[in-house]
């Protein structure tokens, strides 16, 4: 039994070398501080023990060159950690622009997985070796944690918003997934695995679950919900066109711009009124209470998608209605 | 205390035995003359009785908690339980007993006998605020008893405001209501220092104790309606459901967040810088020397209160705050750290060539220097940013703040109560006990809580009614430190409570300290003092003789000479 006590995290990313040599130096540096401290403090209370007779006390009040000495130089030592800590979390913070991006929805007591290619997991997380994947979260209740400790990553995880993480796995197998931040009944029981596979095992997990991608199935929502109707490429449209949309820039009626993000785009479908583009009549209604999360995530990695020329036409509203779009 | 070097006191041995005089304690009998007191020492002692119950409650839930984890299963009690006690655990603790303890005990029976006082600014007030308390506390035993409440101590939104089924307003509404009782003691320390000081007591003659009483006054007042005001904001969301932290009705629930924490992390200070000045009185008095930079401990004491309020989103380094504020409270961290390294360096520095004795309170504030020192150094990694990512919200986290706040703050606790106990009841409490209570609660807290650092950065999450099952073994072994630390704090109990019939009568001033309110007879007489003392020197001038401290000596004491060591 005492051969399986763990006393050092496994390490399965590229950010738990990071995180650890950054861990090592703060170790070391305030281990020897606490060492120093403890020695002189038993070796002054050992060697300035009372002993009878023993000579009166000096009246020493102080020393500026010491204070200042134990001011500055622990201050010195102070900011050599804080710019190693800073640079270490701006690494983990800036997810690489070429990144898998995977849809994460946490709530009471569980996480829901979107991969863009389709395939849905609960409590389960598949991802490749060796390539940076990059985690959109939101939650659909109150706020969780992803936290991976054997990657070293962690973000909280809040209602109404979306957050982003990322790793790349060194190694594969399975590790453990918990929730972190305090979320109820059964917070202890909100907790799953990230299976790493070789990059070859990755594509054929993903093909064997295909059920049509995750923007195919945004595409289908777009229909569904008429969303078409107004954002068309015709000259009829009565709203932007979407298409090449993503990661632009766009001006607003009030002056200002704003960078097409996921954030954005969810904005402007729950909440059409609070960005109105310049040009524009706000004529959208609000799409509160008719889309949850997972298909808030499908309309962005469909708009995400959208190339000149792709918006469907509005025929296709005779087409008939598609089955499973809406997510039970 | 025949151990202690006897000063030479001919006064002393002129003057037949004084006649028995009436003490605070036998002025007056009676229920009534207890619930209705004015007198700072008997609501001292109301407090005392008060916190120390809900310490004992306190920890009965750290118990059930720590028994629970003894299996990865968690066997002992349901999930919903389980939340619902390390919530009891936390609210109770920070709230009812690490907050109040050292400012409303020691300091309420203290400040005006260290400032020669006859009371505090305001008695009225100060009995005011053990009312407040009494109406919190037992608002929230009653919460408690009657169902708890499932939100942990921080009421994170929106799962406070929102989905949470349990009595989360009654529970605030406690913490409100108690919250003013730290408000009046706040407003009372500080008027009190200003206005009420003996003749020649400058305020860089005020003892190191009363200089952290101020400091942490000065962060109750500002602090707390912030706390009354957030958890209001909560109440209002959660009754009328107006949107101000639910992001489904329009709120942000990261300014939540903000919010408490604004409270939260100064209470931090309130909760351990009064520790500071308990142990900047007994380390002096038991290496019979002057406090090494007087001025510098002093002013680490303000730099901390004032730094305190500017690192409150350290707390947040994973919530979504951007990368820029996340830098700046990393570095405003690391600033805050300065002060208290400041203190420990000195409190290390006044033992050298001391004549340094081993008695309880000495024990147990050699005990926090080094608890608090691995604390403040765990601090030190938590506020590296990157490192912080991994063990946010880990059982690292909770050993951190576990030996700030009992490895620091209990130990110096227990270290004040121990000095002043004679002070307080006229008794001597057994030194071999109080020794072996010492030595046991260092033990038991380094064999609790070392475990959990462990468990953290292996990633254990905290408040976990379950755990995996590779993390057994360490939670077994914190299990079993909690049951020696559990012994640790009976004992203290048990033979306190004993030495006030059977304790050695102690004389007014077993330790032969310095300070001013030893100066009085123990148990001191309602009024503190016969006549009014005037202070001629520094509070900590243990290198003088008696006879060069006192009064009529009419010696010039320097103030400013600094030997280079």
């Amino acid at each position: 039994m005492f051969a399986e006590i763990p006393l050092f995290p496994e390490q399965a990313s590229t950010h738990a070398e990071r995180v650890d040599t950054l861990f090592f130096f703060l170790l070391a540096v305030t281990g020897a501080v606490a060492i120093l401290v403890t020695v002189l403090v038993i070796y002054f209370a050992v060697r300035y023990r009372r002993r009878p007779g023993g000579p009166p006390t000096p009246r020493i009040l102080g020393s500026v060159w010491l204070e200042t000495f134990w001011s500055v130089f622990p201050f010195l030592i102070f900011l050599i950690m804080f710019a190693w800590g800073a640079q270490v979390y701006f690494v983990l913070t800036e997810p690489p622009a070429d990144a898998l991006e995977i849809y994460v929805v946490g709530r009471q007591w569980m996480w829901k997985v979107q991969h863009p290619e389709g395939h849905r997991e609960i409590n389960e997380l598949h991802v490749p070796r060796g390539k940076a994947v990059k985690l959109t979260l939101t939650s659909e209740d109150v706020i969780h944690d992803f936290s991976v400790p054997a990657f070293r990553t962690k973000i909280d995880v809040l209602p109404g918003r979306y957050v982003h993480t990322w790793f790349q796995a060194t190694k594969t197998g399975r590790f453990h997934l918990y929730c972190a931040q305090y979320c109820g009944t059964n917070h202890a029981g909100m907790i799953g695995s990230i299976v790493v596979m070789e990059p070859s095992e990755y594509a054929a997990w993903l093909n064997s679950h295909a059920e049509g991608s995750l923007a195919l199935q945004g595409r289908k929502l777009f229909l569904k919900l008429q969303c078409v109707s107004c954002h068309s490429a015709d000259s009829r449209a009565r709203t932007p066109v979407l298409e090449d949309l993503f990661g632009s820039t766009v001006h607003l009626r009030d002056g200002s711009t704003v960078t097409a993000d996921a954030a954005y785009i969810r904005e402007s479908i729950l909440k059409p009124r609070a960005k109105i583009v310049a040009g524009w009549e706000p004529i959208m209604p609000t799409f509160q209470g008719q889309v949850d999360e997972e298909d808030l995530i499908k309309l962005i990695a469909y708009i995400k998608s959208l190339r000149p020329g792709q918006t469907p036409v509005r025929t296709e509203d005779a087409a008939p209605p598609v089955r499973g779009t809406i997510s039970p | 205390m025949s151990t202690l070097t006897a000063p030479f006191r001919p006064q002393a041995l002129a003057t037949p035995p004084p006649e028995p005089k009436a003490n605070y304690l036998n002025v007056s009998y009676g229920v009534k003359s207890w619930l209705l007191t004015t007198d700072h020492k008997r609501i001292a002692l109301l407090y005392l009785v008060s916190v120390t119950l809900m310490f004992f409650v306190g920890g009965a839930a750290a118990t059930l908690i720590r028994v629970n984890l003894l299996t990865p299963a968690g066997s002992l009690v349901t999930a919903d339980t389980y939340n619902k006690l390390f919530s009891a655990h936390g609210i109770i603790m920070v709230f009812f007993f690490l907050v109040p303890v050292v400012p409303t005990v020691l300091g309420n029976f203290l400040l005006p006998m260290m400032i020669g006082a006859r009371d505090l600014a305001f008695p009225r007030l100060n009995l005011l605020s053990w009312y407040a308390y009494m109406a919190g506390a037992t608002l929230i035993l009653w919460v408690i008893f009657s169902g708890g409440v499932d939100t942990g101590w921080t009421f994170y939104t929106p799962f406070s405001s929102k989905s949470s089924h349990a009595s989360v307003i009654p529970a605030m509404l406690a913490i409100v209501i108690g919250g003013f009782s730290g408000i009046f003691t706040g407003l009372n320390f500080v008027v009190t220092v200003h206005r009420l000081r003996a003749p020649g007591l400058t305020w860089f003659r005020l003892p190191l104790f009363v200089w952290s009483l101020y400091a942490t006054s000065i962060i109750l007042l500002l602090a707390t309606p912030v706390l009354a005001m957030t958890l209001i904001l909560v109440a209002v969301e959660r009754v009328w459901g107006i949107g101000i932290f639910d992001p489904a009705l329009g709120g942000d629930p990261l300014l939540f967040q903000h919010l408490f924490w604004f409270y939260s992390h100064p209470a931090v200070y309130i909760m351990i810088l009064p520790g500071m000045g308990i142990v900047s009185e007994i380390i002096p008095c038991f290496s019979r020397k002057n406090i090494f930079g007087y001025k510098f401990v002093a002013f680490a004491s303000i730099g901390i209160a004032v730094l305190g309020f500017l690192v409150w989103a350290h707390h947040m380094f994973v919530a979504g705050q951007s990368r820029f504020a996340a830098m700046i409270f990393s570095f405003l961290s690391y600033l805050v750290a300065v002060p208290s390294a400041i203190k420990v360096f000195n409190w290390t520095a006044t033992l050298y060539k001391g004549s340094i004795t081993y008695h309880t309170p000495m024990l147990f504030a050699l005990g926090f220097i080094g608890l608090f020192t691995l604390g403040g150094l765990t601090g030190l990694m938590l506020a590296a940013l990157g490192l912080n990512v991994h063990v946010h919200d880990t059982y690292f986290i909770i050993a951190h703040f576990h030996f700030i706040m009992v490895g620091g703050m209990v130990m110096a606790y227990m270290a004040g109560l121990h000095y002043w106990w004679p002070k307080i009841t006229g008794r001597l409490y057994p030194e071999g006990w109080g020794r072996l209570a010492a030595l046991i609660v260092f033990i038991g807290f380094i064999l609790t809580f070392s475990p959990q650092f462990v468990l953290g950065y292996l990633g254990m999450p905290r408040r976990y009614h379950a755990y995996a099952q590779e993390f057994q073994v360490l939670n077994v072994l914190s299990t079993a430190g909690a049951s020696i630390l559990a012994v640790g704090y009976l004992l203290p109990l048990i033979y306190l409570i004993w030495s006030l019939r059977y304790g050695k009568k102690a004389g007014d001033n077993p330790w032969d300290a310095t300070g001013l309110e030893w100066q009085s007879p123990s148990p001191p007489p309602p009024d503190n003092f016969a006549e009014p003392p005037v202070v001629t020197c520094g509070p900590y001038e243990y290198a003088l003789g008696p006879g060069v401290r006192s009064q009529e000596s009419g010696v010039k004491i320097p103030e400013t000479e600094v030997h280079n060591v």
